[in-house]
C-alpha cells in the first residue's frame, strides 16, 4: 500500500468457538476490493463485522480517521451510526415501500427533509437507470432491477464505505452478464472505499482493484487479479484459476511433492515452492514418454468431461491432476474411468515459486 | 397396462363393481373421520340456528329499542374498542420484546403472558379486584393519592377486558414477528435507522396483518368478555352493563329480551369477522 492511509484500515477477529475469522482488510478510496473464498470462510462475518451488524471480538476497524470498533477499548458504533452502506445478498429492499422510497429510506433516516430525499432517491434511481420504475414495488421488480435499487439505496447515504454480499449470486446468467458490466461502471463512480464479498471469482476478477483470498477465517492470498491468477497459493485459489498446483521441496531444478513424486521445473528454486501448470500443460499417452525431459508419471483416469472444445480428464495417482486433451486425443486413447496411462509436463509449461 | 393408463380414474378403481360403489370411491373420506365431522359441525351450528328459531322476529324493533338494550350494546362497542386499543398499544410492544430480544426469563414471560388464555375469567376478576380494587394493593393507592377508583366503574369494564384479551394480540403479533425476517430490521439499521424507527417504519408495516388480526381477536373476545367483568366491574346498568351482563340478567327475568341481546351479539360478531376475515386473518 502507499504511505497515506487508507481510507478503510481493519483487523477483524470474531470467535465463533468451532469458527474464528482473523483477517486484515484494508482499502483506499476509490478502490474496489473483493474477498473471495468459498461457502463458510467466513466472508458474510466479515462484511458483518464491518457493516456494525456484529460486534468484534477483537482487532479494530478504523473507515475515514473514525475508530468504529475495538473491543479493547469497549468501542463499538452501532450499524446506524456508521458512514456504511451494504447491498445484501437478496437485497432486503422494503416490500412496502416503493423502489423511491426505498432509496430515500436511508437520506430520510439520516435526517434529509422529506421532499429532498425523494428528489435525491429519484437522481439515483435515473443513475441506475430505474427513473420510470421509480413508483413500483420490489415485488413488481425483476432481480436485475431490485439488484440496481438495492445499490442506489446503498449509495443514497453517500457511504465512505459501500459493502455488496454476493451482488451477483441472486440474478440467473443472463441478468448477471449485464448487471457484472453495469455494476463495474457504479463502483468506479464511487468516490469512497467498497469491499465485495464473493465466491465467484470472475465477479472478483472483473469488478475488484484487488483481490484478498480467504478461507477458514484467514487471508490466504492477497493481489491483483493478474497476481493471483499467476502465482495461486492454496488448492482452492488453483482451482478457481483452472491450474494443477502442487507444493514441495525444490533442490534445484526438482521439486519433490509428498517425499516420492518429483515435477521438473526450468527455474531453480530450494525449499518450500509451489508449482503450477496448466491442464492443457499435460500431454496423455497410452506409452510411456520416450523423451526424458520433462515429469512423466503412471496414473489412472477417475473422469472425464467435457471442457471447452477440449475434454478434461481427472486423474489419480502419485498426485491427482487435471489434462485437458482435444477429442481426437481422447478418441484415439479410449479415455473412460478406471483407465491407467502415462502423463508428461514439458518443464517449460511449468511455473514454480516459492511457498514461504 | 396402457389400456388401464387411459381409462378414466374411477373406472379403473371400480372395475366390476357397482357404479353406485364407484362413486363413493372417488370422494375418498373415510366414514370414520366424515361422521364426527359433521356432528361436529351440526353442533357449533344448531345452537345459533335455535337463537334464529326462538327469536321474536315481530317485536323485534320495539325490543331493540327498549331502554338498556342500546345502552349495553354502546357500552360494550365502547369497551372492547378501548380494550384493543389498549391492548395494541402495550401488547405490540411486548410481542416485539418477547420475538426479537432476549433478556433472562424470557420463557417464563412467555408462559406468563398466555396465563390469561386458560385462567378461568371469573379468577382473573378476582385477582383484578385484589390489586386495583379499593382495597387492593395498587387500588387504595391510587384511591388515596389520585381519587381514582378503578373496581366497578366503566374503566374496569376495559380493564378486566384488556386483562383476559391482551394473551391474543399478543400471541398473534408474536407469531407475525417471528415470520418477519429480522434482516429487514438490519437492512434499515444499515441505512441510518434507529431501532424505533427500523420498528415504526419497516417492522410494523411488515407485521400489520398479524397486528389487524390479532386486534380482531382480541376485540371480540373483549365483546365477549362476562366473568372478569362482573367480578371486577359489577354490573350497573349503563356504566358497566355490558351485552353479555345484560343477556345474563335478561335471562333470569325476561328469557325473550335474552335471546334479543344475545342475536344482535351474534349479528355483530359474526359482520365484524365477516367483513375483516378476508382482508386480514387469511392473510397472516
Amino acid at each position: 500500500m502507499t504511505a497515506t492511509r487508507p481510507l478503510l484500515e481493519a483487523h477483524l477477529v470474531v470467535d465463533r468457538g468451532v469458527f474464528r475469522l482473523d483477517l486484515a482488510v484494508s482499502a483506499a478510496a476509490g478502490e474496489v476490493v473483493a474477498l473471495l473464498g468459498p461457502n463458510g470462510a467466513g466472508k458474510t462475518t466479515a462484511l458483518r463485522a464491518l457493516a456494525g451488524l456484529l460486534p468484534l471480538d477483537g482487532g479494530h476497524i478504523d473507515l475515514a480517521g473514525e475508530r468504529l470498533d475495538d473491543p479493547a477499548t469497549r468501542r463499538f458504533l452501532p450499524a446506524e451510526r456508521r458512514p456504511t452502506g451494504v447491498v445484501f445478498q437478496d437485497y432486503l429492499l422494503f416490500p412496502h415501500l416503493t423502489a423511491v422510497e426505498n432509496v430515500a429510506f436511508g437520506p430520510r433516516c439520516r435526517g434529509v427533509r422529506r421532499r429532498e430525499a425523494r428528489e435525491q432517491a429519484t437522481a439515483w434511481l435515473r443513475r441506475v437507470g430505474l427513473a420510470e420504475h421509480a413508483h413500483r414495488r420490489p415485488g413488481e421488480l425483476s432481480g436485475g432491477q431490485a439488484q440496481r435499487v438495492a445499490l442506489a439505496r446503498a449509495l443514497a447515504v453517500r457511504p465512505a464505505l459501500l459493502l455488496l454480499d454476493e451482488p451477483l449470486a441472486a440474478l440467473d446468467a443472463r441478468g448477471r452478464l449485464d448487471t457484472r458490466a453495469e455494476l463495474h461502471r457504479h463502483l468506479a463512480d464511487h468516490a469512497g472505499a467498497t469491499l465485495l464479498v464473493t465466491h465467484d471469482p470472475l465477479d472478483a476478477m472483473v469488478l475488484a482493484d484487488r483481490l484478498i483470498i480467504v478461507e477458514d477465517g484467514r487471508v490466504v492470498q492477497e493481489g491483483d487479479a493478474t497476481a493471483v491468477t499467476a502465482r495461486p497459493r492454496t488448492e482452492y485459489v488453483a482451482r478457481l484459476v483452472g491450474l494443477n498446483l502442487y507444493r514441495g521441496r525444490g533442490a534445484g531444478t526438482t521439486v519433490t511433492v509428498d517425499d516420492s513424486f518429483t515435477l521438473t521445473v526450468t527455474e531453480p528454486l530450494h525449499g518450500d515452492v509451489f508449482v503450477a501448470f496448466p491442464p492443457a500443460a499435460v500431454a496423455l499417452h497410452a506409452e510411456p514418454a520416450r523423451d526424458g525431459a520433462g515429469t512423466c508419471w503412471r496414473g489412472t483416469v477417475s473422469g472425464v468431461e467435457r471442457h471447452g472444445d477440449n475434454v478434461r480428464v481427472r486423474l489419480t495417482g502419485p498426485v491427482t491432476a487435471l489434462a485437458d486433451v482435444t477429442p481426437a486425443t481422447a478418441a484415439e486413447l479410449r479415455l473412460h474411468p478406471g483407465l491407467p496411462l502415462w502423463a508428461s509436463v514439458a518443464p517449460a509449461q511449468t511455473r514454480a515459486y516459492p511457498a514461504a | 397396462m396402457t389400456a388401464l393408463r387411459e381409462a378414466p380414474p374411477d373406472a379403473r378403481r371400480g372395475d366390476g363393481r357397482s357404479p353406485n360403489r364407484r362413486r363413493r370411491a372417488g370422494s375418498r373420506a373415510p366414514l370414520l373421520l366424515v361422521v364426527p365431522a359433521v356432528i361436529g359441525l351440526v353442533f357449533l351450528l344448531l345452537p345459533l340456528a335455535g337463537l334464529l328459531v326462538r327469536t321474536p322476529w315481530t317485536t323485534l324493533p320495539q325490543r331493540l329499542t327498549a331502554p338498556g338494550v342500546l345502552d349495553a350494546l354502546r357500552l360494550s362497542l365502547l369497551s372492547a374498542t378501548l380494550a384493543t386499543i389498549v391492548c395494541v398499544v402495550l401488547g405490540v410492544p411486548l410481542a416485539w420484546l418477547l420475538a426479537r430480544t432476549s433478556f433472562p426469563g424470557q420463557r417464563l414471560v412467555r408462559a406468563l403472558v398466555t396465563v390469561p388464555l386458560v385462567l378461568p375469567p371469573v379468577v382473573g376478576g378476582v385477582a383484578l379486584l385484589l390489586v386495583f380494587g379499593r382495597r387492593g394493593l395498587l387500588g387504595g393507592w391510587l384511591d388515596a393519592t389520585f381519587g381514582v377508583t378503578l373496581a366497578f366503574t366503566t374503566t374496569g369494564v376495559v380493564l378486566a377486558e384488556t386483562f383476559v384479551a391482551m394473551p391474543f394480540l399478543v400471541i398473534a403479533v408474536e407469531g407475525a414477528l417471528r415470520a418477519a425476517d429480522p434482516r429487514f430490521e438490519e437492512a434499515a439499521a444499515t441505512l441510518g435507522a434507529s431501532r424505533w424507527t427500523a420498528f415504526r417504519r419497516v417492522t410494523l408495516p411488515l407485521v400489520a396483518p398479524g397486528v389487524a388480526a390479532g386486534a380482531v381477536l382480541c376485540w371480540a373476545r373483549a365483546l365477549g368478555e362476562f366473568g372478569a367483568t362482573i367480578t371486577f366491574a359489577g354490573n350497573y346498568p349503563g356504566r358497566t352493563q355490558t351485552m353479555p351482563l345484560a343477556v345474563y340478567l335478561a335471562l333470569e327475568t325476561d328469557l325473550q329480551a335474552a335471546v334479543v341481546l344475545s342475536l344482535v351479539l351474534l349479528v355483530v360478531s359474526v359482520a365484524i369477522l365477516a367483513g375483516l376475515r378476508h382482508r386480514w386473518i387469511t392473510a397472516s
